[in-house]
């Protein structure tokens, strides 16, 4: 990928993380990673979104509020697990209510590891993430061409 | 009086980071009540304590919260020190309330920030948060972690701060001090600001007194009471201490005392660099804690007073470790601060409690 052909919105949800990746994710969004000059933009309604940033592992409670908000997301849409428990359940993986990674609710696109995941961790998959974005947004165009 | 509706508050809502629930009960634009529903980020982490021994959780008890990180690591550890009898180095004391108030620093700021957005300040929330950056370069200068450090071990400190980082930290610190100066002054001087903190979310001092509340959210309706106080561990040190007040019980009278609270810090900071004694940073501990032994231990984390239960059993992992955090105190005060109030004021009276889910779930 070249450039971006469109400024992203990302929506973050945090599942059962600890906080932690949360404020990473809101760091590299504001001054000192600053990606909002890009214009990513962090919005709260999941239909203005088309990244899915989800920071901690799912669980009983929280799998049906990761989900809907996934199904409530508009095609093209990616989603991006941020710190290792998004990615397999890190350090919790064996406490007795966490399920295990995001990819257990949702397909997930780009992993993000880190304890906790560091912004430039989380620019790096968002970037990576704008390319497979492209990709989808692309193979939808085509299927509608078809149809 | 219109009919009553309920209005579901997340848990995915624009001004909250972390997942809470509530049920909001309203007439016309009035809050009748608020039922919170929590548990969307329980993990089950104190059963851990099982499987990890004991030197082993103190990496667990860290992820409990990633904003009050250091100050669970420090709790635990001092918790299970009493449980065994150890006695640290001066030196890892005094380091130890350094990056402790180093953290408080961080976390009132966030939260300042979060405020901000919260009453729909943009430039604000981003200029605090451009603030913060430059305390989570210490602790990258100082641990090697923005966020989590792991730098706490059961017995000590895992690091050392030398000469010319304590130069740097008191450099760095007298620069924020200048800038944060102008932030607070935007948060206590500004109309805009006062019209929506003024007057919202009362608590009153009797309120606060028998729903147990604790931490900045008490003590802005002036309940005289801060766990530093007690003088525990590197507190002792401390020439004078006397915990930040105000009697006005609402939303302005908490953001104040959490913007006086990040200048009484860096007071202590500057005091406990002053005064740091030499010497070794860590004992050696071995052996186990006996069979049912018991520690309790209390520390005050940003958002309040924390409380920490540990019992051995004879072998190297806990039988049990309980933590009370201040969330879950504060929950029930929210909810009296929450009803009465209007809707358009409620992402406000949330925010000044500070709601820490992660803590409050574990």
């Amino acid at each position: 990928m070249t450039y971006a052909t469109k400024s992203p919105w990302v929506i973050h949800y945090d599942a059962s993380s600890c906080n932690g990746c949360d404020i990473e994710v809101l760091a590299a969004l504001c001054p000192g990673y600053d990606v909002e000059r890009f214009g990513i933009v962090n919005t709260g309604n999941p239909k203005h979104a088309d990244i899915f940033l989800v920071t901690g592992s799912v669980n009983e409670q929280n799998i049906k509020v990761v989900q809907e908000i996934y199904n409530q997301m508009v095609e093209p849409k990616v989603v991006v697990a941020c710190g290792i428990c998004a990615c397999s359940g890190g350090i919790f993986h064996d406490c007795y209510n966490v399920i295990g990674g995001v990819d257990q609710a949702i397909p997930v696109d780009v992993y993000a590891p880190g304890c906790a995941v560091r912004p430039e961790a989380i620019i790096d998959a968002v970037v990576e993430a704008l390319g497979i974005l492209e990709e989808k947004s692309k193979a939808l165009q085509a299927q509608r061409k078809g149809a | 009086m219109g009919k009553a509706t309920v209005i579901p508050f997340g848990p995915q809502h624009p001004v909250l980071p972390e997942p809470l629930h509530l049920d909001l009960v309203v007439e016309d634009e009035t809050v009748v009540e608020a039922i919170p529903q929590i548990g969307f980020v329980h993990r089950g982490l104190e059963k851990l304590v099982e499987t990890r021994d004991y030197n082993q959780f103190i990496y667990v008890a860290e992820r409990i919260c990633g904003i009050c990180a250091f100050g669970h690591s420090m709790g635990y550890a001092e918790t299970v020190e009493r449980l065994m009898g150890v006695e640290i180095p001066e030196r890892a004391e005094c380091l130890r309330v350094i990056w402790h108030e180093l953290s408080r620093v961080h976390s009132h700021i966030l939260w300042m920030g979060l405020a901000a957005d919260a009453f729909g300040f943009e430039s604000l929330f981003m200029h605090c948060w451009r603030l913060r950056e430059r305390v989570l370069d210490i602790f990258e200068k100082t641990t090697g972690g923005r966020v989590i450090f792991s730098v706490v071990k059961v017995g000590g400190v895992v690091r050392d701060i030398d000469e010319g980082q304590l130069a740097e930290i008191k450099r760095v610190l007298e620069g924020i001090k200048d800038d944060y100066s102008q932030i607070m002054n935007a948060f206590l001087k500004d109309t805009s600001v006062k019209n929506r903190t003024v007057g919202v979310g009362f608590v009153s001092h009797e309120d606060a007194l028998s729903m147990s509340m604790v931490g900045p959210f008490a003590r802005a309706s002036n309940v005289n009471y801060d766990v530093r106080m007690l003088g525990n561990g590197g507190y002792g040190r401390l020439s004078d201490f006397k915990p930040v007040l105000d009697t006005q019980g609402d939303c302005y009278a908490r953001v104040k005392v959490r913007a006086l609270e990040v200048l009484q810090s860096i007071d202590i900071i500057e005091e406990m660099i002053a005064q740091l004694p030499s010497g070794d940073i860590a004992v050696s501990v071995k052996g186990s804690p006996a069979d049912g032994a018991e520690a309790a231990n209390l520390v005050e984390q940003p958002r309040g007073e924390c409380y920490y239960y540990a019992r051995g059993n004879g072998t190297k992992n806990l039988e049990r470790m309980r933590m009370r955090t201040p969330t879950s105190q504060n929950l029930a005060g929210m909810t009296t601060a929450l009803s009465g109030c209007d809707l358009a004021d409620v992402n406000m009276i949330v925010l000044t409690i500070d709601p820490c889910i992660s803590c409050t779930e574990r």
